[in-house]
């Protein structure tokens, strides 16, 4: 028969023995174990669009949902180009028909539900085109509000998803301002441009850049001096999108106009 | 198709991977919740505030709110895209976001509710289970009955004088302290969508307050609802002599405590409902004023394409026409009827304009989403998300009242105090 006394002493020793081989173990911080726990990385990856270069043709729509497994036909997508027009009495129409994919095949602008405005040539003041993908912002909103940190900065930049964790409750995508995630159709998870992140960590470059005939997308490493990147991003005029959210977006633009969205 | 396609019809320039991605769904989320907490505060006007006049409806609103507490992660749960890891939240938990803080705040409000429950009803418990105790032959249902009681006694069989007026301290003590906690559990509801800053029409630091306030007005509305339909019934098993309660009678003693506890519920819900209208509108008008980059497609959104279920259903049908029925002199179980329902269906209104509304406009700020609700499904997604859904988790809470009120009756057993 076990008395009250006895119980609590033996809880109390139990507790006692048990404390020391439980403060063995390391509560595991996912982030330290990727960094290596090495101070800081000696790689920050930025993007840079020259606008000026870029046609629409959507070579880089293709490669990435290529590369990246996004089916083909689903209309969502990590990387799209954007087409504005601005005509000659002010009004700005843009569009971009499937992400671009198939590139910009007509020159009447696509308003959405089936219809379409022709815009006559001259009655054109500016048109170019806007490429778009993930910003990989320093300070990410999608990283904050994600209530299980199924989404998360790795210590070069990157915003990545683990699909083996997200919930699908869709935070992520509401707290973005630039619109670049979406719900993958066949994981069923928030997914989201990442530089092709596994292409970058090999040395190689994003889908996209490789696809573009032009240049107009190029990656770098904004913590290497020597990167050509760094260099027009330090010595150059560049915008970046959306700075009122306060959200650092890493991918910097060579020729925005203050109508791109 | 992708998530979301079905139900959104894009208009001009949106960015391709826009789409309607929190629906119906997440417009019963913040409805239900605030229905729980409504009643919670309720039922806390008496036990904590003494308001004596809403003894009738204490109780009623505290089982309807532990009934509802269930229901209220159920809209969740249908949303998102990988159920089964819903239980990550209270698991994984990362802190930073508005989400992670459910599991936290939703089970401290639930243990209060259930521990103020248990404190209420422990002398029932009680007495149930003790004559079962000393029974000889009991039938199999009356096992069942006295292992359900005799758990839900914790052990505890002192119902002496002396330890019911200590559960009485002790109620009171939970009912205080769950009012923080349950205006928490709304308030947090509104955080997460006032700390959007990517969202034009959310991100406003007034809108944890304008929940809570709309919360408290559904809630009310609800329970006098639920009261009014209870009493109806007995008062009709009353005209039938069938009724198997110990007071109230007769037709005329039931209807004489129901207009009663209405009317006075009533006052309470018109101060909350003036609280909720002056904040919205204080909103409302502040983003006109301040009239920022957003304000042109809000502006569109509100006045034009939104106008009628903000306008026409949520304030005018959902808010004035029962303000005006509350006050007007001459009041009836009736029209309190019809202004209840009218009451519930601008909240949930409210609901809707926010969560459907804020993402009626492109973050482009030059086009817009449309959203169809799914009416007949054709898939699982079509019903879980649809009408369908909908409609399973609004009834849920009764269905769970009603076997909630066969352990914690909410009228016939008489108050210890």
């Amino acid at each position: 028969m076990i008395t009250r006394r006895d119980l609590l002493k033996y809880t109390i020793k139990g507790i006692a023995g048990l404390a020391v081989p439980i403060a063995a173990l390391e509560i595991v911080n996912p982030n330290k174990i990727f960094a290596g726990k090495n101070d800081k990385s000696k790689t920050r990856w930025v993007f840079l669009v020259d606008t000026y270069k870029c046609v629409g043709c959507g070579f880089c729509v293709k490669a990435c949902k290529n590369e990246n497994e996004i089916p083909y036909d689903a209309n969502v997508t990590r990387t799209w180009v954007e087409r504005y027009v601005v005509t000659k009495d002010g009004e700005l129409f843009a569009d971009t028909p499937k992400g671009a994919r198939d590139g910009f095949t007509t020159s009447k602008i696509d308003l959405g539900a089936g219809k379409y405005q022709d815009i006559k040539k001259e009655e054109i003041s500016k048109a170019f085109f806007v490429p778009k993908l993930c910003n990989q912002c320093e300070n990410p909103p999608c990283v904050q509000v994600c209530p299980v940190g199924a989404t998360y900065q790795v210590p070069d930049g990157v915003v990545l998803v683990d699909r083996k964790t997200c919930i699908g409750c869709g935070y992520c995508i509401m707290a973005c301002p630039y619109g670049v995630r979406f719900f993958h159709p066949v994981h069923h998870t928030a997914e989201k441009c990442n530089f092709c992140y596994h292409r970058i960590t090999k040395g190689m470059k994003t889908a996209c850049v490789e696809a573009c005939p032009f240049g107009a997308r190029q990656i770098g490493n904004i913590k290497d001096p020597d990167d050509p990147v760094t260099k027009i991003i330090k010595t150059e005029r560049v915008g970046i999108l959306k700075e009122e959210f306060g959200t650092k977006p890493q991918v910097y633009y060579i020729g925005l106009d203050k109508e791109v969205r | 198709m992708v998530h979301g396609e079905v139900w959104t019809i894009k208009e001009l320039f949106t960015y391709p991977n826009e789409y309607i991605y929190w629906s119906i769904q997440i417009v019963m989320y913040p409805f239900m919740t605030g229905l729980v907490a409504g009643a919670f505060v309720l039922s806390s006007l008496y036990h904590v505030f003494g308001v004596k006049q809403l003894k009738g409806m204490a109780r009623f609103a505290l089982v309807f709110s532990f009934a509802l507490l269930f229901a209220a992660p159920m809209p969740i749960v249908l949303h998102l895209q990988h159920p089964f890891r819903g239980i990550n939240i209270f698991m994984t938990p990362h802190f930073t976001s508005a989400i992670a803080a459910f599991g936290i705040v939703f089970s401290t409000y639930g243990a209060i509710v259930a521990s103020e429950l248990w404190f209420i009803y422990r002398k029932h418990f009680v007495e149930i289970a003790l004559p079962l105790k000393t029974k000889q032959d009991k039938t199999l249902f009356e096992w069942f009955k006295y292992l359900v009681f005799c758990a839900l006694t914790l052990g505890v069989y002192d119902i002496s004088e002396e330890s019911l007026k200590r559960d009485e301290k002790a109620i009171k003590i939970l009912a205080g302290l769950g009012i923080p906690v349950a205006c928490f559990l709304h308030g947090y509801a509104g955080f997460i969508f006032g700390s959007v800053k990517a969202n034009a029409l959310w991100m406003t630091p007034l809108m944890p307050v304008i929940f809570i306030m709309s919360a408290v007005v559904s809630g009310i509305a609800l329970c006098m609802l639920t009261y009014i339909v209870v009493m109806e019934i007995r008062k009709f098993l009353a005209s039938r002599k069938k009724t198997v309660y110990t007071h109230l009678q007769t037709r005329e003693e039931i209807g004489g405590v129901e207009i009663n506890v209405i009317r006075m519920t009533a006052k309470y819900l018109l101060l909350f409902l003036i609280f909720a209208i002056s904040l919205e509108l204080l909103d409302l008008i502040f983003r006109g004023y301040t009239a920022v980059k957003s304000w042109d497609v809000l502006r569109s959104v509100i006045y034009g394409k939104d106008f009628t279920n903000i306008f026409i259903l949520q304030y005018a049908i959902g808010n004035l026409i029962p303000f005006i029925l509350f006050l007007m002199p001459g009041f009836t179980i009736r029209r309190a009827v019809v202004g209840v329902i009218l009451v519930l269906f601008g909240v949930f209104m409210m609901r809707w304009n926010v969560v459907i509304g804020g993402q009626a406009f492109s973050l482009t700020f030059l086009g817009y989403m449309h959203y169809h609700l799914p009416i007949i499904p054709h898939n699982w997604e079509t019903f879980k998300e649809g009408l369908g859904g909908a409609l399973s988790i609004f009834i849920m809470p009764f269905v769970l009242f009603w076997i909630f009120s066969k352990i914690f009756p909410v009228f016939d057993y008489k108050e210890s105090h």
